[in-house]
Order: C-alpha cells, then sequence, then structure tokens
C-alpha cells in the first residue's frame, strides 16, 4: 500500500501542473462544444437558408455558408407571403399574437399571484382541496378540454376570436403560475401578513406593498413560463380561431404547407426564425432571473 | 395606556381546546409575562388580544371595551413578533413608518416620530438599510420601534429575545425594561423562559394545557406557587417537591420527612393557618423547599438535617449539593466550599419559606 503510492507519486508529479488542468479542460469543453454544435445545427441551417435566394438553395447543399446573401426571404415572410388567399406575410399575425400573448400573460401571472397569496395567506377551509384541484388542472391533457372549451367560449361568444384565446391561455394558465406563486409564498413566514395586519393594511394593501416587492424573482418565472406556452401554442390557436383571428403559429404552419409550386424553404426558414424570435429575446433578457427565480425558496428577508 | 381584561376567553379549533376559560386582568402600566412551556397557548392568546384569531368564548376588554370584534388596527394596540416580521424590500424607515402612512399621518409628523424611536433605540445609523444588512439585536430594535411610533395603548411581545444568543438577550431584556419604565405602557409579553417572566413581569400568568396556573407577582409566583407544576416551572434549579407529613402539637404544625435508615427528619415550626393545620393533621403532604432555602448548619440546632452529600456542582456564585432526602433527589443551593461530594453535612432550613402541597391535588396549602 504504501509502496503503491510511493509509487504513484512521482508519476503525478511527472505531468506539469498546467499541462493537467487543460488535459482536464480539453475533457470537460470537448463533450461540451460537440453537444452545443449538434444543438445549434438546426438554428444553423435556419439561418443560412434564410438568407439564400431559392436558387441556391435548390442548386447547392443546405448547410453552406451562402454566397449571396439576400434578405428577401425575411421581406417576404414579414409581408408578402400568402397565408391561405391572403397574401399579407407573418405580420398581422404576429400582432394576433402579441394581443393574446401580453394580456394573457399579465392576467394569469396577477391571478396566479393572488391565488397563491389566498392559498398561503388567508387560508380557508378546504383550501388545501382548491389548491389539489388546481394542481390536477396541470396535469390536463390539452386535448381534453379542446370540446368543451369549444361549447364554453361559444356559449360566452367568444369562440374564434383573440379575447377568447386570451380566456382559454388564462384559465389553464392559472394552474401553472398558481402554483409557483403559492410555493413561493409558503416561504415567507406568516407573521409578516400579521405585522402587516396590525399595522392597519388591508387584503390588498399587504399584498400590494409587502408580499408582491418580495416575489420579483418568481413573477419573472411566471411570465417567462407563460409567455413561451402561450407563444408557440398552436393547438389552442388552430382549435379556436380561424382566418384572420388566428396566432402567429397558425399561420406560420398555414405558410408553410399551403405553398403550390416549389416549396420555399427560405420563406418558410425566415418565417419560423421570426415566430421564434419572441420566446428568444425573453430568454436572453430574463433568462439570469428565470433561473435565479427557480431556486428562490432560499429568498430570505 | 391602558387596562386589559380577559373574560373567561377560550379558543377551540374544531375539537381541539387551545385554550379553556382564560381570565386575567391587569391594570394600566401593569407589565403582564404570559409564561409556559412551548404549545400551551401563549402565542394564541396574545393574537387572540391583537384580533389576529377569532375569540371562540369570553370577552377581551381594552380599556373597559370589548375588543372582541374589533379588527387588529382598530384595538389600539403594537406588537413585536418572534421572527420580527419586518418587511424584507422596505429600508428600516420605511418598516417603521409604514402603519402611519396607511393611517395617513402626514409626512413632516411622520418623519418626527421615526427620529423619535430610533433615537431611543439608537438606530439613527440604521434607518436607511434594508432589514437584511442587519444583525438579529438590530432587527429586534427595529421591530421595536415600529411598535413604539404607534404609541399603542398596549404592546403585545411574542418570545421576542428567544432569537437572540444568550448574551445579547440579557442586554435586550434590560432595554425592554428601561423602555417600559420610560413609556409606562401597559405591556403583555409571551415567553417560555421563566427568568425573562421574573426580571420583566409586574404579574405573571404561568399557563400549562390552556389553562392559567397562577396569576400573581412575580414574588408571590416564586415564594408561593400555587400548584407543584408552578413551582417546579419556575425558579432554576427548580423547587425540591419531598413526599412527607404534617404532626399537630398544640397549634404549631411540624413537617415530617421519613428517612429509609435513619431518624425521621422533623422540620418544625410550620405556617399553616389552623384550618388547614386541623384538615392535614397527621396527613401525607408535599414539602416545597427551594435550593436556597436550605443553609450549612450545625448538629444540635432543632431541624437539622444530616446527609449524605452525592454531587456537589460549584457555579462560581454559590454550590450545588445534590443529595437524597424523603425518597427523592434534592438540591440545595449552599455557599463555595462548605461541603464535599460523598461526605456527610448537616444542613439548616429556612423553615419560614417552606410551602406545603395537597398530594392529591398538588394544590398548595395555604
Ligand atoms: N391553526 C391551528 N389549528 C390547530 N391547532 C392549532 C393552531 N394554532 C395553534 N394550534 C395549537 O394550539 C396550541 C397552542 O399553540 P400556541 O399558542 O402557538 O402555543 P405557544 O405559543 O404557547 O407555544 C398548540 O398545541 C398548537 O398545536
Ligand atoms: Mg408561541
Amino acid at each position: 500500500m504504501a509502496n503503491a503510492l510511493a509509487q504513484h507519486k512521482p508519476i503525478d508529479e511527472a505531468l506539469p501542473r498546467k499541462t493537467r488542468i487543460r488535459f482536464g479542460r480539453l475533457l470537460i469543453y470537448g463533450p461540451l462544444c460537440a453537444m452545443a454544435a449538434l444543438y445549434l445545427m438546426p438554428l444553423w441551417v435556419m439561418v443560412v437558408t434564410s438568407l439564400k435566394p431559392l436558387d441556391e438553395i435548390y442548386s447547392g447543399s443546405f448547410i453552406g455558408l451562402p454566397q449571396t446573401i439576400t434578405l428577401d426571404a425575411w421581406r417576404a415572410a414579414w409581408s408578402e407571403a400568402c397565408i391561405g388567399t391572403e397574401c399579407t406575410g407573418l405580420k398581422p399575425y404576429f400582432a394576433n399574437s402579441l394581443l393574446m400573448v401580453i394580456p394573457a400573460v399579465v392576467l394569469s401571472t396577477g391571478i396566479g399571484a393572488i391565488n397563491g397569496y389566498i392559498l398561503t395567506k388567508w387560508r380557508f377551509p378546504g383550501a388545501n382541496l382548491v389548491f389539489g384541484l388546481l394542481l390536477f388542472g396541470c396535469f390536463l391533457p390539452y386535448q381534453a378540454i379542446l370540446i368543451p372549451m369549444a361549447r364554453t367560449l361559444g356559449l360566452l361568444g367568444l369562440a374564434g376570436s383573440i379575447p377568447g384565446l386570451v380566456f382559454v391561455h388564462v384559465a389553464y394558465g392559472i394552474c401553472f403560475t398558481t402554483l409557483f406563486f403559492r410555493n413561493f409564498f409558503v416561504s415567507l413566514p406568516d407573521e409578516l401578513t400579521k405585522a402587516a395586519m396590525v399595522d392597519g393594511a388591508g387584503f390588498f394593501r399587504i399584498f400590494w406593498s409587502v408580499i408582491l416587492p418580495t416575489s420579483i424573482p418568481i413573477i419573472v418565472v411566471s411570465c417567462i413560463w407563460q409567455f413561451t406556452q402561450i407563444w408557440n401554442d398552436f393547438l389552442f390557436g388552430v382549435s379556436f380561431t380561424s382566418g384572420g383571428n388566428s396566432p402567429m403559429t397558425v399561420a406560420l404552419n398555414n405558410i408553410v404547407n399551403v405553398t403550390t409550386g416549389r416549396k420555399q424553404y427560405n420563406v418558410d426558414m425566415a418565417a419560423a426564425m421570426i415566430a421564434a424570435i419572441p420566446t428568444l429575446l425573453v430568454y436572453i433578457v430574463a433568462g439570469r432571473y428565470f433561473v435565479r427565480g427557480l431556486t428562490a425558496g432560499a429568498v430570505k428577508g | 395606556m391602558s387596562t386589559l381584561e380577559i373574560d373567561r376567553v377560550r379558543k377551540t379549533y374544531g375539537n381541539l381546546e387551545v385554550l379553556k376559560e382564560v381570565s386575567i386582568s391587569i391594570g394600566t402600566g401593569d407589565f403582564l409575562v404570559l409564561l409556559g412551556p412551548s404549545g400551551c397557548g401563549k402565542s394564541t392568546l396574545l393574537n387572540m388580544i391583537a384580533g389576529l384569531e377569532n375569540i371562540s368564548g369570553g370577552e377581551v376588554r381594552i380599556a373597559g371595551k370589548i375588543v372582541n370584534e374589533l379588527s387588529p388596527k382598530d384595538r389600539d394596540i403594537a406588537m413585536v413578533f418572534q421572527s420580527y416580521a419586518l418587511y424584507p424590500t422596505m429600508t428600516v424607515r420605511q418598516n417603521i413608518e409604514f402603519g402611519m402612512k396607511i393611517r395617513g399621518v402626514p409626512p413632516a409628523q411622520r418623519d418626527k416620530a421615526v427620529r423619535a424611536a430610533a433615537d431611543l433605540l439608537q438606530i439613527i445609523h440604521l434607518l436607511d438599510r434594508k432589514p437584511s444588512q442587519l444583525s438579529g439585536g438590530q432587527r429586534q430594535r427595529v421591530a421595536m420601534g415600529r411598535a413604539i411610533v404607534r404609541e399603542p395603548k398596549l404592546f403585545l411581545f411574542d418570545e421576542p429575545l428567544s432569537n437572540l444568543d444568550a448574551k445579547l438577550r440579557v442586554d435586550m431584556r434590560t432595554e425592554i425594561k428601561r423602555l417600559h419604565a420610560r413609556l409606562g405602557t401597559t405591556i403583555v409579553y409571551v415567553t417560555h423562559d421563566q427568568i425573562e417572566a421574573m426580571t420583566l413581569a409586574t404579574r405573571v400568568a404561568v399557563m400549562k394545557g390552556g389553562v392559567v396556573q397562577q396569576l400573581d407577582d412575580p414574588q408571590t409566583v416564586y415564594d408561593r406557587p400555587a400548584n407543584v407544576y408552578v413551582a417546579k416551572f419556575v425558579g432554576s434549579p427548580s423547587m425540591n417537591i419531598i413526599p412527607g407529613k404534617i404532626e399537630v402539637e398544640g397549634g404549631s404544625a411540624t413537617a415530617v420527612i421519613d428517612m429509609a435508615n435513619r431518624q425521621a427528619v422533623r422540620i418544625p415550626g410550620i405556617h399553616l393557618s389552623s384550618q388547614a393545620a386541623s384538615k392535614y393533621a397527621g396527613r401525607k403532604v408535599l414539602i416545597g423547599i427551594r435550593p436556597e432555602m436550605f443553609s450549612v448548619g450545625n448538629g444540635q440546632a432543632q431541624g437539622a438535617i444530616s446527609i449524605e452529600v452525592d454531587v456537589v456542582e460549584p457555579t462560581g456564585a454559590d454550590t450545588l449539593a445534590v443529595f437524597q432526602l424523603g425518597g427523592v433527589e434534592v438540591t440545595a443551593r449552599l455557599p463555595p466550599k462548605q461541603v464535599n461530594a460523598r461526605a456527610s453535612a448537616t444542613l439548616a432550613v429556612d423553615r419560614s419559606k417552606v410551602v406545603l402541597f395537597d398530594p392529591d391535588s398538588e394544590e398548595l396549602i395555604n
């Protein structure tokens, strides 16, 4: 045993420290770069294809750099491509998506915050049951609610409209946002609410002045989560809207599917990029807070 | 400043009865300590006084006015919590003035009140910090500042010192006492620490299982505990409770403690009302002797006790001697270096302070 140790030592020391570290780094970064490259491949193909003229795509490879760079495909995707019979590009549908996603994210996050606040700080008999049922909602598959929801929207007079879509996303999103906020608020001491009550604050004043300011991280988490879910949603969009009221994702699908003649790969790719940019931006701007918020159980007063 | 009356107050959670007919009444400027082990319902009672818990039965009156149905903000109270409960996103100044803002106190007046409180508590230099940048003791002061600016009729403290380390706890205890002397406001203070109760209170309510065992001034609670439970809970080391019996002869009572293989120990001249004397003559009782009621005696004196010392625990100021008496372990607090372990000694008892308890009900015999 002692012998073996004695033998190992010189060998270990024979390698200079720096070299050993560099070798270790190589082992780590090599596979990491390979994985990153693999995952970035589709993005690469999309970017270069969207910048190529159609002829070049049909004559050359998908992967190579473009010989002539042109933004024609992007322009076409944004304002000229035909969706059904209308040749308006994605522009109006992009606007639809914004009109849908902004109120839906704000409403579902707001309601989730109030729900979480009530479920933790103003507990009532049966609060656990309500929370349990809400959790159940998180596991409901989208498909299960399509028909009842269509009927509900019809009765509410919201069928086929953007407000109808907002309603669907809010209803579906509350389960998740309530879960986020409830789990966050559980870690805030109840004495905080009691102190505020003694100070004379009421239900909304406590929520607004004491509870909400502590919950920035979880608000960011909720907003990112909801934004990504709602922006990327296709099923609800295609099920509950039609024609000019469709969100971005549905229009994108129509652009890609409806082309007659030669398939316009560059326009398809540009359109897909346009559809993906907002979520990318949200992650780049707020991603830091997202990670921080997910680990925010340990927030100390 | 005001009186507080808690009149046959009850609290139930479903079938669980947490408080059973609690009645406590204190006067203006009193410092009431609710003392009891964890889970006995102290916080529940305090929260009911504050209006943070519903009252299941009975009445709470502050300054003679029934407050059962009033919300906390209308009861003219201020409260300091165990976790301090400072608003984490607000600065110290904002924390202190939050309540005043809600009540619509004008900014100039608010500022003056904050300065006065901060001055009193020596936290002026902390006003712009966040709670997370403060030490435990500083947070404690801020929490008190928040209560002081309210200028309430009644201060409520829920174990305010239990999160501090031992040294700071003693300092803050003195500080709270000074604050009470300065402001003169009526205080209700919850603790499970009997030393806090003894040092701070003008009135102590000892609680157990949702029942008040005794409500008295601290010295009375210490000298004449209402029952064996209180006797053992208050004081450290706790009161020795020794089984024995009473002999009455010509109007004078003697406590007799049987010893296994020696002559019984007799403590003559016990104070006993004639009524109690006739009731307990010749009967078994529990004899309560605090450790400091023992002293080193000489063998000839009447009522001298010869014992074998088991263990000696020097504390510096004095020495605790542990020995067997009447079949139970007994502790005596003696001057240092007077007795040795595993040696015999002769002790005397300050008989004027000996108390007796009924062996069945464990209540004090008067
Ligand atoms: N919301 C509640 N539901 C049921 N039981 C409770 C509730 N709050 C407190 N209790 C019970 O009431 C008793 C007294 O609690 P508490 O007043 O906090 O005790 P203390 O402050 O003396 O430690 C405990 O046994 C506790 O379990
Ligand atoms: Mg408590």
